[in-house]
């Protein structure tokens, strides 16, 4: 699995509301097209993102068939504390790929 | 209200209009068409129209009294090519009628025009030619003062020279940024053609610089032939960031020459900017533009979806497939030319096939090209298969070498028809 990209803000005051983005390089196949032999070419798509701050999950999401290539994902968070901000990929193929950040909130 | 539309011939209607139309009004002798905007897709429609027929009135509506065209334009930021060599008068259009005016407001219940000192033209039919026009409300940060501390330079004039000396003062080992839109935008290769022209120039005399390039889209036009040459020219220089590493540019500061994407920031010492864009302010004014900012077309006659009796030609319209370029706006023109002398004799418009040929530098001596053939094929303008292609992937360097001579060729045919 490919490169992901990640935007957090690096500071934040408490019970600020931040925007979160992060995107993953990946082909999202959807198992529905044809390849150059005739045959569909298979399936190979993320199928769940997360996002844990400080250790807790505070976003999933499922995705299908039906998303774009290099998924894009932005939501925002309310800053609580100092902490890591941890993301996570989870393909077909049971693969994940993961990236996080810091966050210092005062 | 009496049809403006006076047939050619048509004396019943010119009889017609003499009895209904106010006092004030004469039945006109011949037809007026008018057009609006000098480049290559206004100035080509009004040439041809005066030839086509000299039962047709043309009028050319241009404020400026000589127009700097882009095509080769990217050669004089890199010091390749001076400005006069981009510049065109408008002497030899004999048989239209030039108003160096701006066209302020389209009246199309009364199929008037009216210009900014007030003045008004009756039209039989219009033809926008407008451009294109910076949009600037599409990129925070971005703005006409910004664009005079990052250029644009995606109109040629004043903005190219400001690009071009700001790269001649950077210090070697400097850092050009440019930012490239998304879809659609005028000249889908040009930001890659600047891109290895400017490579060109920091190669020979700043070799220490680097160049990135911030790109909206994941991919572009001749991709494969531009990425074969700057690895082959200009080996670790130029950096091309594409959509999906992040390269959209969401906001710009002037005060710190910094581009910000949705997931970092560049400083440049040479920030390029190439904005989005939409059909220049007269398509808006006419209501011919929709609400993507370009103005939608029926592929045979040019004719508006949006106004009846307005054309749009050029860069402006959208219509399916064909890229906006010159070559481009210069075959629409003369399409639209021959539609609106046959829609004026009352006759069925013949189906246009248009050709679109875009040549790109890589170097000074290194040329690439695309070509493409289109037609109307469910209301768009749709590419016809098999027919065009792009210069071979594997292709010796006298053939890059002919390209590179074929473009300024065909630089000399084209401007020479349309402004010789």
């Amino acid at each position: 699995m490919a490169r992901a990209l990640i935007n957090v803000p690096k500071t934040a005051r408490r019970g600020e509301i931040v925007e979160i983005r992060a995107m993953v390089a990946h082909s999202m196949e959807t198992g529905y097209r044809m390849g150059p032999n005739g045959v569909n070419m298979p399936r190979d798509i993320i199928r769940r993102f997360v996002c844990a701050y400080d250790g807790e999950e505070v976003f999933a999401a499922e995705l299908f068939p039906a998303m774009s290539a290099n998924p894009f994902i932005a939501f925002t968070l309310v800053a609580t504390t100092s902490g890591t901000i941890s993301f996570a990929w989870t393909d077909d193929a049971g693969e994940t790929q993961t990236a996080s950040a810091d966050i210092t909130v005062s | 209200m009496p049809s403006r539309r006076v047939l050619l011939g048509g004396a019943a209607a010119s009889i017609a209009a003499t009895m209904l139309a106010a006092p004030h009004v004469h039945a006109q002798a011949r037809p007026r068409v008018v057009v609006i905007g000098g480049g290559f897709a206004g100035a080509s429609c009004a040439r041809a129209l005066a030839l086509l027929n000299g039962d047709i009135a043309v009028t050319l509506v241009e404020p400026e009294t000589s127009y700097i065209a882009c095509p080769f334009s990217n050669a004089v930021l890199a010091g390749l090519r001076g400005m006069e060599a981009q510049t065109f008068g408008y002497d030899g259009f004999d048989g239209i009628a030039l108003i160096h005016k701006r066209a302020a407001a389209v009246d199309t219940e009364r199929r008037r025009v009216r210009l900014d000192d007030g003045t008004d033209i009756d039209y039989a039919r219009l033809v926008l030619a407008p451009g294109i026009d910076l949009n600037f409300e599409a990129l925070p940060g971005y703005d006409a003062a910004a664009a005079e501390i990052m250029p644009h330079a995606w109109k040629a004039g004043p903005q190219t020279l400001l690009l071009r000396d700001q790269l001649a003062a950077m210090p070697d080992g400097g850092t050009v940024v440019i930012s490239a839109p998304a879809n659609p935008f005028r000249c889908p290769p040009g930001p890659y053609e600047r891109a290895s022209l400017i490579a060109h120039y920091l190669k020979t005399a700043k070799p220490r610089s680097k160049l990135i390039i911030l790109d909206a889209k994941d991919t572009f036009s001749k991709r494969s032939l531009f990425e074969a040459a700057w690895r082959e020219l200009y080996p670790g220089l130029i950096e091309w960031v594409p959509l999906s590493a992040g390269g959209r540019v969401t906001e710009v500061d002037p005060a710190t020459k910094t581009l910000v994407t949705e997931f970092g920031s560049h400083k440049a010492d040479v920030a390029n900017v190439i904005p989005p864009q939409r059909a220049g302010a007269i398509a808006q004014a006419a209501g011919v533009a929709d609400r993507t900012g370009w103005c939608p077309i029926d592929p045979v006659t040019f004719e508006s979806r949006l106004q009846p009796g307005i054309h749009v030609v050029g860069d402006a319209a959208i219509g399916g497939a064909m890229p906006k370029s010159a070559f481009s706006a210069n075959a629409q023109a003369k399409a639209c030319a021959a539609a609106v002398a046959a829609l004026l004799r009352e006759r069925e418009p013949a189906q246009p096939k248009l050709i679109n040929t875009c040549y790109s530098l890589v170097a000074p001596d290194y040329g690439i090209s695309i070509a493409g053939v289109y037609q109307p094929r469910d209301g768009l303008l749709a590419e016809v298969e098999g027919a065009g292609g792009v210069s071979p992937l594997d292709a010796a360097t006298d053939v890059r070498e002919l390209e590179a001579v074929y473009a300024e060729d065909w630089f000399r045919t084209i401007t020479s028809e349309v402004f010789g």
